[in-house]
């Protein structure tokens, strides 16, 4: 696969022969299994093995989970409570289930972040950056589903907060959310539908995973240089890579294991520490939370939607422009998706000829403000919105647009890249040899 | 960059979400050692078989605890009543059943299979789950991370409130409604106790609730001390426990697997060392 050389697999026994002939699945999976990897990937090359662990982990425990659950306005609540005593194991499995999202979205951010500094967007991984973000929406969507099934206080007003942004299209919202909950209030049809699609997207998602696998196989992987695997001939690419299997299978193994044991200490010893306590009162249509906040991974998207109120220029401009049309709502509502979709066009938005950030010097400066930003705007995003918060948040969300409107394709014609190495395995060789060791510990200010 | 970049993001989040949540409380809640904080903190028996007293006691005439069985007080970890004691205990309290009397309903000794009765009071809200439903989750004070080491301020919380009956502020009508308590802080106000800003003068608020306890409102068995401070942390530590029955195994569960992955990762780390040794040996010979 990849157009990189390399060995294909032969059926030996009577067996293999007689199955390859027919499905050749042997093949496919010792192709899947024995890709070959440039050998210079970094630790920031583990996160998609976990994200495929943690889907697999959610999977398995939400199936688990439906068996006891029961999705009516009455009695979802009791029949968490059920769960977290009765079922034999029930509290272990609703708590990974729980924080298993959080892990999830941990990974998933660290994933687009690596992608973000590296290149890997760029031609030719283009596809497997748009399949990424589809997945990485139909996880948002999976995780906001998930949340209402508890039926607490927190689930059933954030449905309604959420689903009002729907609402704020102009002409067609209030029949969209209308349709959304299947009534013109969050109830019963809104909770029935939820459970079925909270049950149905991640199927889809495994899916578009293996889209997605298959998409980076076709190109290769991207790697830390962004030089590609050298494809004249097999010896040569063998010098730029190791298979799949072991080399990485063993190294994302130890990174998973690691962190599955902080994943672990959490569940084990502070399980309710990324959630609401709010979610542990039944939800009542009557009482309204002081404060509805999404759960933390929704929280910088959350802040871009409330940064822009009717108090911003831009907000009053395009309200005059539409007649009224585009109001503060809506446009916060434009905003927040907006943000994402600016994400999904970077491949085509970043104009630098250099792949990978490390041989961009400023780049690289423009992209730690973004990985600050987005601290900043989750931080803003769990703040009330008043005083000073929505002003840092709006400085935030402009920052956001700025660097993917602006700042990159501006940088890709006014910076000056340094010289990337000519092949992996000079990369891989200067990083593992006797002069880097050297050099490492001298921390050349020339440099 | 990158590891710099996460290590930043990681201090970051660990401060900024202690605080995220805290905004807005500005009631004092004071922070108790409670034997079940931290990652070895388990119940103390006798401490919820001295809270379910208090419980049965004073609190149930007006709150249930709906999602708690009776067979549960047996609980290994629990309040751990001998078994004849739980049933003793359950067959004390009167269950509705809806299919006695020809299907019409009737009272009857509960069995230990069945729950807790909803409270006798619509207003008083149902106790198995207040624990977790009043906890700060980023721990009563400061950063996220006191959570696992001084509990999740939800005890705290409702020690705090059972003790926190004062004599109202001179400034307060004498007929205005509820008890002034200075921990809750979502009852009623007065407008006389507000400043010309409307800003409170006094912490806390007035809340529906008399004050349930008062000085030897209960006599213990162990002859343990039953002033108000003492029944309030008891019953909260209870209330914890109804809350998060199964507190004890989990935590057994958390160090298990925590010690298993530990294990597992040296052992993966050293197949990966030994695995990538040729090749990077190699690159060394290279360069």
């Amino acid at each position: 696969m990849g157009g990189i050389p390399h060995d294909h697999y032969e059926p030996k026994t009577g067996a293999e022969k007689w199955l390859e002939s027919r499905l050749p699945i042997l093949g496919l999976l010792y192709g899947t299994l024995m890709i070959p990897t440039p050998k210079n990937l970094n630790w920031m090359w583990i996160w998609g093995i976990v994200l495929a662990f943690t889907l697999a982990l959610q999977i398995a425990t939400g199936v688990v989970l439906v068996m006891h659950y029961t999705p009516h306005v009455d009695m979802a609540f009791a029949s968490v409570e059920h769960i977290m005593r009765d079922v034999n194991g029930g509290h272990m499995i609703r708590y990974f289930h729980m924080n298993g999202a959080s892990l999830f979205f941990v990974a998933v951010y660290a994933h687009m972040f690596r992608g973000l500094y590296y290149g890997s967007y760029k031609a030719p991984r283009e596809i497997t950056w748009i399949i990424g973000m589809l997945i990485f929406l139909m996880m948002m969507g999976t995780g906001f589903l998930g949340y209402v099934l508890p039926w607490g206080q927190m689930s059933f007003h954030g449905t309604a907060v959420i689903t009002g942004l729907f609402g704020a299209i102009p002409f067609i919202g209030e029949s969209i959310q209308t349709w959304l909950l299947g009534a013109s209030a969050v109830g019963q049809p809104a909770l029935n539908r939820f459970f079925s699609l909270h049950y149905l997207l991640p199927f889809v998602i495994a899916a578009l995973v293996i889209v997605h696998i298959w998409a980076f196989h076709t190109t290769g992987n991207n790697n830390p240089t962004g030089v590609e695997v050298r494809r004249g001939s097999k010896e040569e690419a063998e010098k730029d890579t190791l298979p799949f299997w072991p080399y990485f299978v063993i190294k994302d193994l130890f990174a998973l294991a690691v962190i599955l044991a902080v994943f672990v200490a959490i569940v084990g010893f502070m399980p309710n520490f990324l959630g609401h306590p709010d979610n542990y009162i039944e939800a009542n249509a009557l009482v309204t939370p002081a404060h509805i906040v999404p759960e933390w991974y929704f929280l910088p998207f959350y802040a871009i939607l409330r940064a822009f109120d009717n108090t911003v220029w831009v907000v009053i401009f395009a309200d005059w422009i539409s007649f009224g049309i585009i109001d503060a709502k809506f446009f916060g509502v434009l905003a927040m998706f907006g943000a994402i979709a600016v994400m999904a066009l970077v491949p085509w938005l970043d104009t630098s000829s250099v792949r990978s950030g490390r041989y961009r010097p400023m780049f690289k400066w423009w992209f730690a403000i973004l990985c600050v930003d987005f601290i900043v705007l989750m931080w803003a995003g769990a703040m009330p919105a008043e005083g000073i918060y929505p002003i840092i948040a709006l400085i935030g969300a402009t920052y956001w647009f700025a660097y993917f409107l602006v700042i990159l394709p501006l940088l890709g014609v006014i910076e000056k890249p340094t010289t990337p190495p000519a092949t992996i395995e000079d990369d891989f060789n200067a990083h593992y040899g006797s002069k880097a060791a050297s050099d490492s510990s001298a921390a050349s200010p020339a440099e | 960059m990158f590891r710099k970049l996460t290590l930043t993001a990681a201090t970051i989040l660990g401060l900024a979400s202690g605080s995220a949540y805290a905004a807005g409380s500005e009631v004092h809640v004071e922070d108790f050692d409670f034997s079940f904080e931290g990652a070895f903190g388990s119940y103390d028996t006798n401490q919820l078989q001295r809270g379910l007293q208090i419980y049965t006691e004073i609190c149930s005439s007006c709150h249930g605890l709906k999602y708690v069985s009776f067979r549960n007080l047996h609980d290994e970890g629990g309040p751990s009543l001998p078994e004849d004691q739980m049933r003793a205990y359950s067959a004390n309290i009167e269950v509705f059943d809806p299919a006695l009397f020809d299907g019409e309903g009737d009272y009857r000794p509960a069995t230990p299979a069945d729950r807790f009765p909803e409270g006798g009071d619509p207003n008083a809200p149902d106790l198995s789950l207040m624990a977790k439903a009043r906890a700060g989750f980023h721990g009563p004070y400061g950063t996220g991370i006191n959570q696992l080491m001084r509990g999740m301020g939800g005890p705290e919380y409702i020690a705090s409130l059972l003790d926190g009956y004062h004599e109202a502020p001179s400034c307060a009508p004498e007929d205005f409604d509820g008890y002034y308590n200075t921990v809750f802080a979502s009852g009623g106000y007065p407008d006389e106790c507000k400043d010309d800003h409307g800003a409170h003068m006094y912490p806390g608020s007035w809340i529906s609730m008399a004050p349930p306890l008062y000085d030897d409102a209960v006599e213990f068995n162990d002859g343990h001390a039953a002033d108000v401070e003492h029944m309030a942390q008891d019953v909260a530590a209870f209330l914890m426990w109804t809350a998060e029955p199964k507190m004890n195994a989990r935590k057994q569960a958390g160090l298990t697997g925590v010690i298993f992955l530990v294990v597992l990762s040296v052992l993966l780390y050293l197949t990966n060392k030994r695995l990538w040794a040729p090749h990077k040996k190699a690159a060394k010979n290279k360069d």
